[in-house]
């Protein structure tokens, strides 16, 4: 990893023409949430050859735990602010670009400073101007067990009606349909996410994000309709409510469950739990309605907050971070195992990011979502997602679930 | 001479008012705002006087927290007949007794968060040692943790057994205090069993039981860890309490209301009021008897 990350620095240095004569000096100081082992190891290393870039800089680094920097981030934003921070894009990032706490650098994008990630630019702007950089991006999809697939005879769905007929084959052998742990709620986000994208479209799934649907809309009632055929038959594993969705691995590493749709970031997990590629693959969310495919795809992102005192220093590890050579060494397998934001890097020879980076690449003409709770206000998530987990266990609570969030709706947007 | 005694006062006064005082009334000013926490409070929130209060009492998420309360506050005294019990039972000199002892009180030096990982893995509704007992007896496995109606019983559960841990130790120590003499008065007057605990003992524990209601009280009021590990308030919010709930929504990861959390503060202070006021009263009646 480190060896790989080394000479692409070396690349990148070149490419930007010395850049370690441009001469800058101070500290850097960077909070990342970069916390999970490999992570953790990419962000240092980073950290590292963007000091050793730049004789005259010193770069400080932290690293905060993943989930405890999503409350402690406003806290850092407004006591003496790092010079960059990494947060997530879309709709997540506007309380702190409306509060003022992010720095706008449209002008990097403009002057082209950041080639290579016009793609990705719609997902980090807000009000017309861009707020950050992304770092990597994954796909979501359904992961399943190819061999249990085989051997019941069924091959990957392209409609709802397949993965419905696929499901009433696995539930006879004996197994459920999908893992999932909703007890974080966010995985139910992504169910809905699908649903509704395939059920109503990317573009409406969109309006209801931005408040301007109401919940209890017939179209919505459509994407539960359909979730309903799904927990009526029984598809998902009993007490979800109670797992993680870690804790949810092992059913599908067990062979109780035969999909799981999750990010690409369970890979890993459900690798180092024994799975190797033959018995392990993904497929696009089938099609439902006739809309073009509309995707999950979460993007991570840096940012630098408007009190940043080296602002130069943080700009350019912004532009170092998003090059080319630095993005391929990142999201390569020994770095992040993810997709690289920018145009001109290459994808990892893996099987599930070689499939990921084709779906959203040629399948993905609805549009590219973050997810749930990226989309949504963050108010409007939370309660949300509540109400799906509800609904994945008591689907006969719908109307009064939906009519709590259309309330919830008006107060909010 | 009247200087000296505020002196002495001034730092803890000084501290009380900064960390405590101070901070009361600011959570009663941004209760009148609607506020998302960033940037000043003068510049980004905006005063709408009693609207957070208004929406807490159309809020059934607020309901529920504050059912469950009350629901912590009434079962979470069992602690104290329990610890009574224990502490009775382990009052006696066998061999190794201490050992027994230091055995009870165990689950009160473990972290909160170690009890309730420590439950919610009994609880499992696959693997926990609670279904493998229940299945054994050929009942149906349940699921606590994930179910809306019993998920809270089963943190209070949970939350018992170290407060009963404490309760115990305070009344081991009170009964040390009791005095022999009353106890062989009471036997030549032919006490025993119920009546010698209820008008001889009891009484002389008055103290302990006071201080095992203080803290229970407060233990029940602050029952944030536990439910923040075991059900992180869910299953859809079923297990929230109000200062979870509070937590929630000024300041968690997608808490951005830190007027309607400061309004939910200042309900459950004026709950905690009411138990305060009765705490200091009965303390400076006691005062005021000792004196005279």
């Amino acid at each position: 990893m480190s060896k790989i990350l080394t000479a692409s620095v070396v690349t990148a240095a070149m490419v930007a023409g010395g850049a370690s004569a441009d001469g800058l000096s101070g500290t850097l100081r960077i909070i990342s949430d970069m916390s999970n082992p490999t992570p953790r190891a990419v962000i240092t290393q980073l950290a590292e050859d963007f000091d050793a870039m730049h004789p005259d800089l010193t770069v400080e680094l932290e690293v905060i735990d993943r989930e405890g920097w999503k409350s402690q981030i406003r806290n850092a934003l407004s006591a003496n602010p790092p010079d960059v921070v990494n947060w997530y894009a879309a709709n997540r990032m506007a309380p702190y670009v409306n509060a003022g706490l992010f720095m706008d650098i449209s002008d990097m994008y403009a002057n082209g400073d950041l080639p290579g990630l016009d793609a990705v630019k719609g997902a980090l702007t807000i009000d017309g101007k861009q707020w950050g950089v992304p770092y990597s991006y994954y796909q979501w999809g359904i992961y399943y067990r190819e061999d249990i697939f085989n051997e019941l005879g069924l091959s990957e769905p392209a409609t709802f009606d397949e993965e419905i007929a696929n499901c009433e084959k696995i539930i006879a052998s004996g197994r459920k349909c999908y893992s999932i742990g909703s007890k974080f709620l966010w995985t139910a986000g992504g169910w809905f996410d699908y649903l509704n994208m395939r059920t109503n479209g990317f573009d409406f799934h969109m309006q209801l994000a931005r408040g301007e649907v109401p919940w209890t809309d017939d179209r919505v009632r459509a994407t539960f309709a359909n979730w309903r055929k799904l927990i009526d038959m029984g598809a998902y594993i009993d007490d979800h409510q109670s797992y993680n969705w870690q804790d949810a691995l092992p059913f599908v590493v067990n062979g109780e469950a035969t999909a799981y749709l999750i990010g690409n970031f369970a890979v890993p997990h459900l690798r180092s739990a024994g799975m190797t590629d033959a018995q392990l693959d993904f497929y696009q969310f089938p099609q439902i309605g006739d809309y073009p495919m509309g995707e999950d795809a979460p993007t991570d992102t840096f940012h630098i907050p408007s009190g940043a005192e080296n602002v130069e220093a943080a700009k350019a590890f912004l532009q170092f971070v998003t090059s080319a050579e630095v993005q391929t060494a990142i999201n390569g397998p020994e770095g992040l195992g993810q997709l690289p934001i920018n145009a001109n890097s290459q994808v990892a020879q893996d099987e599930f990011i070689v499939q990921g980076f084709d779906m959203l690449s040629n399948n993905a003409t609805g549009g590219i979502a973050q997810f749930f709770d990226r989309d949504f206000p963050a108010e409007m998530a939370a309660l949300g997602m509540e109400g799906l987990q509800e609904f994945m266990v008591f689907p006969d609570n719908l109307e009064d679930i939906l009519n709590r969030l259309e309330s919830s709706r008006q107060r909010i947007y | 001479m009247t200087v000296s005694p505020a002196l002495f006062l001034l730092p803890g006064v000084l501290f009380f008012a900064v960390y405590v005082i101070i901070p009361i009334i600011q959570s009663f000013y941004i209760s009148a705002f609607e506020w998302n926490g960033l940037g000043e409070l003068s510049e980004q929130g905006e005063y709408v006087g009693l609207r957070n209060y208004q929406e807490l009492f159309t809020d059934r998420a607020f309901e529920v927290s504050l059912w469950n309360n009350v629901k912590w506050l009434v079962l979470y005294l069992l602690a104290i007949p329990a610890g009574l019990f224990i502490a009775l039972f382990l009052n006696q000199t066998v061999a190794g007794i201490r050992i027994y002892k230091s055995l009870f009180f165990f689950p009160f030096v473990l972290s909160q968060v170690v009890v309730g990982l420590v439950f919610s893995w009994f609880y499992l509704p696959r693997e926990g040692l609670l279904n493998a007992i229940i299945s054994f007896f050929g009942f149906e496995p349940v699921n606590i943790l994930g179910d809306p109606t019993l998920a809270t019983y089963g943190i209070i559960a949970a939350g018992l057994w170290p407060q009963t841990a404490y309760c115990m130790i305070l009344y081991l120590t009170g009964l040390n205090a009791v005095d022999p003499e009353q106890v062989e008065a009471g036997r030549l007057d032919r006490a025993k069993g119920w009546r010698m605990l209820w008008y001889v003992i009891l009484p002389q524990l008055r103290p302990a039981t006071f201080i095992a209601f203080v803290v229970t009280i407060i233990g029940a009021l602050r029952s944030f860890d536990m439910i923040s590990v075991m059900t992180n308030g869910g299953p859809f919010g079923s297990t929230r309490v109000l200062s979870f709930y509070m937590f929630e929504k000024a300041l968690s990861e997608y808490g951005f209301r830190m007027g309607y959390g400061s309004a939910i503060a200042v309900v459950l202070f004026l709950i905690m009021l009411v138990f305060i006021l009765y705490f200091l009263w009965t303390m400076v009646q006691d005062e005021r008897a000792s004196r005279n």
